[in-house]
């Protein structure tokens, strides 16, 4: 770092520079994006053709049917396929992310990503704990849109932490969420759409646009 | 016209301190380690700059004990805060005007 400052044009882009990097987490990697939607997008597809039968079941005609008994076997089956990609895609994040931050020579834990996370985890897990009452009390057509719901509410609230593209993938999840609670019946089709092919998407353009 | 170069803070001419104002302009406060982490400088160098500013009345030093270890945030001060957006104003025109 220069000692004296002589020109007002580099002093305001190195102002401008420090602001960014001491208040947000930048070392968040396009591809973590697109492994978490290949992630979603498999765990979708072994709920698909292994659990439910290639649609033989019907997702919902399935669990309209369960009726009294909460934790069947499917149920339970789905949990855990569901936790697999969740543990997964943060493995992801965390491992692509540590990657981008050791090659731009920075830490990975420091006080913007401390305050990422808990402004991330609040909404996000407020949201876990809903989705479990809504399986418990058997409103299954539900989840999929309480997901997408809680998920978008969670990327907004800590996108104004890190690039600003995860502001816009939270709104886009929050009205693919309106829209699964409005066409309940394809519930899966649009958890599909927002936690894999949206993350795929908004993780390729993060991708292109910062580390390339 | 009135030269922008007297609203120029001489006070901020180091790019440390520069630095360290711009981190504390969008940060409540921050401690030593994260200041130092983020400037990517010496205990004894970061210290002194911090020493100038804190005399100035820019920033104030706060020293608290987390557990047992000493922790010292850094905050600045609405003088700070009005003194560093003279001088990027100040730095702005000058730029407008070349």
């Amino acid at each position: 770092m220069e000692i004296n400052s002589t020109n007002p044009k580099e002093d305001l882009q190195a102002i401008r520079e420090i602001m960014e990097r001491s208040s947000k987490f930048l070392s968040l990697s396009g591809l973590s994006g697109i492994f978490a939607g290949v992630c979603a997008l498999i765990g979708a597809a072994v709920a698909w053709f292994v659990v439910l039968g290639s649609g033989n079941v019907h997702y919902d005609e399935y669990y309209c049917s369960v009726g009294a008994t909460p934790f069947n076997q499917v149920s339970i089956i789905l949990g855990i396929d569901a936790i697999i990609v969740l543990i997964a895609a943060f493995l992801g994040a965390y491992y692509f992310s540590s990657k981008k931050a050791k090659k731009s020579g920075q830490k990975l834990w420091t006080s913007s990503t401390r305050r990422l996370l808990g402004h991330l985890f609040i909404p996000l897990v407020s949201g876990g704990i809903f989705v479990l009452i809504l399986a418990f009390r058997n409103n299954i057509d539900l989840i999929a849109s309480a997901m997408l719901i809680f998920y978008g509410l969670s990327l907004v609230n800590a996108g104004k932490f890190t690039l600003g593209e995860i502001h816009y993938l939270g709104l886009t999840e929050i009205v693919l969420g309106v829209l699964a609670g409005i066409f309940i019946l394809y519930g899966l089709l649009f958890w599909v759409i927002g936690f894999g092919v949206m993350h795929i998407v908004y993780g390729i353009v993060m991708y292109y646009r910062y580390e390339r | 016209m009135k030269n922008p170069i007297s609203n120029l803070q001489k006070v901020f001419e180091s790019r440390i301190r520069l630095g360290i104002m711009s981190a504390l302009m969008v940060n409540d406060t921050l401690d030593f380690n994260a200041l130092k982490d983020l400037l990517e400088l010496t205990d004894g160098n970061l210290a002194s700059h911090l020493k100038a500013l804190e005399q100035q009345e820019i920033i104030v030093v706060s020293k608290q004990f987390i557990g047992r270890k000493p922790c010292t945030t850094y905050r600045a001060t609405n003088l700070g805060k009005d003194l560093f957006r003279q001088h990027l104003a100040a730095l702005e025109e000058l730029i407008g005007n070349q």
